[in-house]
């Protein structure tokens, strides 16, 4: 119920009241509110939820931690299957 | 990036498994409050990958399965009124009342329609000035601001024929109870990842401090829960409890101020039952003063409904972690997700749910 999913600001419309962008979801493109995330511009990804984008997804700070993860399975030694 | 197959590899879910391994010297007890969570450990089989030594439980953070069956009953009541347009978010069509289901009233000639938002029930409420559309409101703080956002824009616009049945619960109550229960058997909890987008993680803080408890906010990727598990056991091994955040790509401190200003406006915390669990002081939602003429509760005056659970039906201890679904002389004969029981049964986020779907996973559920 909870479930969001990331996807890819493409244009973002402001109608006074709220503000949607259309946002690309791997191929498929849907309108999305951006009412709760005023900072996400076009190019930038987010994380949409019945319809609203959630959050902002921090690309730099992703970045960072999945290389920390990636460093991590490099020193691990294989384990026995 | 795309942000989510990368946290499905499994070279990097191994990784953090023999990291886990590597750390684990106690007994740890650890508790997914989230159903979205829930579904992702099972799926994966997760515990699978875990050393002996670390328990998964799981939490109600399943708004589907909590929801009243007194609730559900008179979502059913109005939806099967003559000229009701009923919407609900899908998950909530099959999930039995006392006596009946959402799916059965259409099937009987019912106006229920699904929605992917609630601002498609405000479109079929425009395109329907002269009929009732009536949105089935539940979630947790994920979705409540999206919620809210439609009864919003209904005032705003004036439209007076759309109302919410609002049963809307929240998750820091729901903790603070089974951590509260002399009987709690949690030692660690994964905070919801999506709940602390909107709501930023404050209250876990508290809660972390008030319960000497380490506490990490989780995502919702087989990658993220590993990593959470390992996050948490290294506080265990260490002594320490304290907040730390592992789904830092999505949640801030301070979550979107944005959307706890639209849930303000329109809604005001009151107790509320939790199917399962029962009423928790200070757990939910309901519709200010201010919208009470969006209120479907109110509008339609559905009445007291009482409903007894089926007294066979553990689901109270397992979503507070006492008991494994597998625990329960009903899992998969009598209770099953084609015909389920109790609250944790009833949609595909609940732990009996999910044990049931991904079965092949759990030793003593193959039947």
């Amino acid at each position: 119920m909870c479930l969001a999913v990331p996807g890819k600001i493409l244009e973002t419309t402001d109608l006074g009241i709220s503000r949607l962008g259309k946002v690309d979801f791997g191929g498929v493109t849907r309108q999305v509110q951006l009412d709760f995330v005023p900072e996400a511009q076009t190019g930038d990804y987010v994380l949409v939820h019945v319809g609203f984008a959630i959050s902002k997804v921090a690309e730099e700070e992703a970045r960072r931690t999945y290389e920390l993860l990636r460093q991590l399975a490099e020193e691990m030694p294989e384990e026995p299957a | 990036m795309r942000y989510l197959d990368e946290y499905r590899d499994a070279g990097l879910a191994r990784a953090l498994a023999a990291r886990i391994r590597a750390r684990v010297t106690g007994s740890w007890t650890l508790m997914e409050i989230c159903g979205g969570q829930t579904h992702t450990i099972m799926r994966y089989g997760l515990p699978e990958l875990l050393p002996p030594g670390i328990e998964l439980v799981h939490g109600p953070g399943c708004p589907v399965c909590v929801t009243p069956l007194e609730t559900v009953d008179r979502a059913i009541e109005i939806a099967g009124r003559p000229g009701v347009i009923f919407v609900s978010y899908g998950d909530m069509l099959r999930v039995p009342g006392s006596h009946s289901d959402l799916f059965r009233v259409k099937a009987a000639g019912g106006d229920v329609r699904v929605a992917y938002s609630p601002m498609e029930a405000l479109k079929i409420a425009r395109q329907n000035p002269e009929r009732p559309v009536v949105f089935f409101g539940i979630g947790f703080e994920t979705t409540a601001p999206a919620n809210a956002m439609a009864v919003w824009q209904a005032k705003r616009e004036g439209l007076r024929n759309f109302s919410m049945l609002v049963s809307h619960v929240l998750v820091p109550p729901a903790i603070r109870l089974i951590l509260g229960s002399p009987s709690n058997r949690v030692q660690g909890f994964i905070a919801p990842g999506h709940v602390c987008s909107v709501m930023g993680y404050q209250e876990y803080e508290t809660l972390s401090r008030e319960f000497r408890l380490p506490i990490v906010v989780g995502g919702f990727e087989p990658v993220d829960l590993l990593e959470a598990i390992a996050m948490l056991v290294e506080q265990l091994e260490e002594g320490r409890a304290e907040l730390e955040n592992q789904y830092s790509r999505s949640v801030t401190r301070s979550g979107s101020e944005p959307a706890r200003r639209i849930m303000d406006e329109v809604f005001e915390v009151t107790s509320r039952q939790w199917r399962g669990i029962g009423p928790i002081a200070q757990s939910g939602y309901r519709l200010r003063e201010e919208y009470a003429a969006y209120d479907a509760e109110r509008i339609f005056g559905a009445g007291e409904i009482q409903v007894q659970e089926p007294a066979e039906c553990i689901a109270a201890l397992v979503m507070q972690g006492l008991k494994k679904p597998v625990d329960c002389p009903a899992f998969g004969t009598r209770c099953t997700p084609e015909a389920p029981m109790g609250a944790s049964m009833v949609s595909s986020e609940g732990a009996c749910a999910a044990y049931y779907s991904y079965r092949r996973h759990i030793p003593e559920a193959q039947g």
